[in-house]
């Protein structure tokens, strides 16, 4: 398998997608839940000739300045924090104003917690990446962990970049797919490197460039097969599943197929830069 | 081995597996603790108050988490769950009542009691009490009362109060609120009062429980909550369950069409590998909650990964002309660092999501771990003893999908 020719095709294919992500960051950042920056969403089902603009209507009887989404018939509606008797009220006079309502869910974050939760979720990705990266320079070579790291990173901004471009909504269960895109791309990319070990121990001539396209090719099928068979439950569950984990499913699937493609184009060909330099800088 | 052998073990094993799945697979559902986002239920966050001079240390917290379980016992209220988080807080999680608001919101009360005398000085505290009791009042009126007994040391104090403010009010406050300020008419020194006020005898009942079960050491403040209604948790739960199956029957399938007999000794495995994790989840009491359902579907993935990638190495070692048992044999040896490796990785951010995480991610992290430790032991053992079974009933390499 060719995959070090075409390297820098990779690379520009990986940026173009990338970077318009980057871009959005910095200029509209993610859509951020109420689990970060607290507030409170209530979750209601009310009957099919209700429009958002009636619901609108009865959020400022309360003095209440919402967002509205609406998904079929059911709205989610999203406030500042809301008090216990608050959202008593504003049930009944929904209640009142459409007659039939069916309570989904209420949630109500207070603004620290968020705050928190950002902290935590950082300090838990960082220590993860950290330790990773040691396991591997451990196992294999720096230069392994180093090219894998790059890889996660590529992954993460893609699915980030993806969220920041759409506007998706993060929750707290976002952190907990970024986390699985994690693991299933390091996953991913040990398999492979795992090979290029294997085979560096063969052969004594160094040509680092058939060593990585021997190595991805041997371990393409493979590559192929598991993404495939990780990527069937999550179809299901975006086609059949609740409306609260769509989202959640979106950003494994879209992380999952980054997994695979840039464990076979964009860390292996790294690695095989990094291996480069290195030589280089040794002769 | 022999073939014959061979073949009547392998009808066991099948037959042994089929059986226990059978009749194991219902219970074990029916027996995983569901987390509120399956059910449906309440979850609050309470945050300790911090006073001047009082610092709220997670003794003081392990303090308050004590007294609310006794008073969750004493109310009778359904399905709760109570643990400290961090070194602040409390989590109060409900699924079994028909208004937890109003269960939360009876559980936080702080139920400081307090008597004072006219300048406001505090003579007497919940803290001396031994015994609350609801009951009506003897003047008909339909109103409930609430008596009250104190220990030793309060009989004394009260005493003391009592005397020195005969003719004038002794004021009851409770969390800060004057309930009533009864006059005292002679001096008590029997240890016994009385709250009077305008309770119901529900709201009777209820206080009395909150005094009985002592006053919290601090105040609490709801940082959090989240209430999911039966109807979603419920769908959320068939959802998923049924995504999951048809998930599932898709990797199946494939694996069967793709690698052929092995793929139907990983599809084995697979059933094994379930009853494994839903077995451990009931072991240890693990709480299933939607990214814990994530959790699962990522260490699927990793067990038929393990599957496929032992099976690739198989092929190969096959093409290079080796026998059966032989490439079966080098081709696990040739897999393991692999396997070993990506798993010991995965287990890594396991670990610190466990350490770090609350809430949802640390059910993730949960699930996940133990995903990954039971699909390399079923990949290592199981699966391996049945291909090597397999090989001494056909040596007919087409089976193996080369």
């Amino acid at each position: 398998m060719q995959v070090i020719k075409r390297r820098k095709w990779f690379y520009a294919l990986s940026l173009i997608v990338i970077i318009p992500g980057i871009i959005s960051l910095m200029l509209q950042g993610l859509n951020l839940g109420i689990d970060f920056t607290g507030g409170s969403i209530t979750h209601i089902k009310l009957p099919s000739q209700v429009t958002s603009e009636d619901v609108r209507a009865t959020l400022s009887k309360h003095g209440l300045d919402a967002d509205v989404q609406k998904s079929g018939d059911e709205y989610y509606l999203r406030t500042r924090e809301l008090t216990q008797e608050e959202t008593d009220a504003l049930m009944s006079s929904l209640k009142e104003d459409f007659s039939e309502v069916e309570f989904m869910s209420a949630e109500s974050v207070g603004a620290t917690i968020g705050g928190e939760l950002t902290r935590n979720a950082l300090l838990a990705i960082s220590i993860a990446t950290v330790l990773m990266l040691a396991y591997i320079s451990f196992r294999f070579e720096w230069t392994f962990g180093v090219a894998s790291v790059l890889g996660i990173i590529h992954n993460v901004l893609v699915v980030l970049g993806a969220f920041s471009i759409f506007q998706w909504e993060i929750s707290s269960a976002f952190i907990a797919a970024i986390l699985t895109v994690i693991g299933y791309s390091i996953n991913d990319t040990i398999v492979i490197f795992d090979r290029i070990r294997e085979n560096m121990k063969g052969s004594r001539k160094e040509n680092y460039e058939e060593l990585v396209n021997r190595s991805a090719g041997q371990t393409l099928n493979r590559s192929i097969n598991t993404v495939l068979t990780s990527v069937f439950p999550l179809i299901a569950l975006l086609i059949l599943g609740g409306s609260t984990i769509k989202l959640f499913v979106l950003a494994m699937l879209i992380g999952f197929i980054t997994g695979a493609y840039s464990s076979i184009c964009i860390a292996s060909s790294l690695w095989y830069d990094i291996k480069n330099q290195k030589a280089r800088q040794a002769a | 081995m022999q073939r014959n052998t061979s073949i009547a073990i392998i009808a066991a094993i099948i037959a042994v597996i089929g059986v226990i799945s059978y009749f194991v697979y219902q219970p074990l559902l029916n027996n995983i603790n569901l987390g509120l986002d399956l059910r449906g239920g309440l979850r609050v966050v309470l945050e300790a108050e911090e006073t001047e001079g009082e610092k709220v240390t997670s003794d003081t917290i392990d303090k308050a988490v004590g007294i609310l379980r006794t008073r969750v016992d004493a109310l009778g209220v359904k399905e709760t769950a109570l643990y400290p988080q961090g070194d602040k807080r409390v989590v109060i999680e409900i699924a079994g009542e028909d208004d937890p608001e109003a269960a939360v919101n009876m559980l936080k009360n702080t139920a400081q009691l307090q008597f004072m005398d006219e300048e406001g000085n505090v003579v007497l505290t919940g803290k001396n009490l031994v015994d609350a009791q609801a009951q009506m009042k003897r003047d008909g009126s339909g109103q409930a009362e609430i008596a009250l007994e104190f220990d030793k040391e309060g009989t004394k104090l009260f005493g003391e109060a009592t005397t020195a403010n005969v003719g004038k009010p002794l004021i009851i406050v409770l969390d800060n609120q004057a309930i009533s300020a009864p006059i005292v008419n002679e001096p008590i020194m029997d240890g016994h009062a009385v709250i009077t006020g305008n309770f119901t005898a529900k709201e009777a009942q209820d206080l009395a429980v909150l005094l009985r079960s002592g006053a919290l050491p601090v105040s609490f403040q709801v940082m959090e909550k989240r209430s999911i209604g039966p109807t979603l948790g419920a769908d959320s739960l068939d959802k998923s369950i049924t995504a999951g199956i048809i998930g599932l029957i898709a990797i199946l399938i494939f694996m069967v069409g793709y690698y052929r007999l092995p793929g139907l000794i990983a599809d084995i495995s697979l059933v094994i590998y379930t009853l494994l994790v839903l077995g451990a989840m009931v072991a240890i009491d693990a709480v299933l909650t939607l990214p814990g359902i994530a959790g699962i579907a990522l260490s699927i993935g990793m067990a038929v990964d393990a599957n496929v990638i032992i099976y690739e190495r198989i092929k190969e070692e096959l093409r290079l002309g080796k026998t059966l048992v032989a490439s079966i044999e080098s081709g696990f040896k040739r897999a393991f660092t692999a396997i070993f490796d990506a798993n010991i990785t995965t287990l890594i951010t396991a670990a610190v999501l466990m350490y770090f995480g609350t809430g949802p991610i640390k059910g993730f992290a949960v699930t996940l771990s133990i995903g990954i430790i039971a699909s390399v032991l079923v990949a290592l053992t199981f699966t391996r003893y049945m291909l090597v079974l397999f090989a001494n009933v056909t040596k007919n390499e087409k089976v193996y999908g080369v």
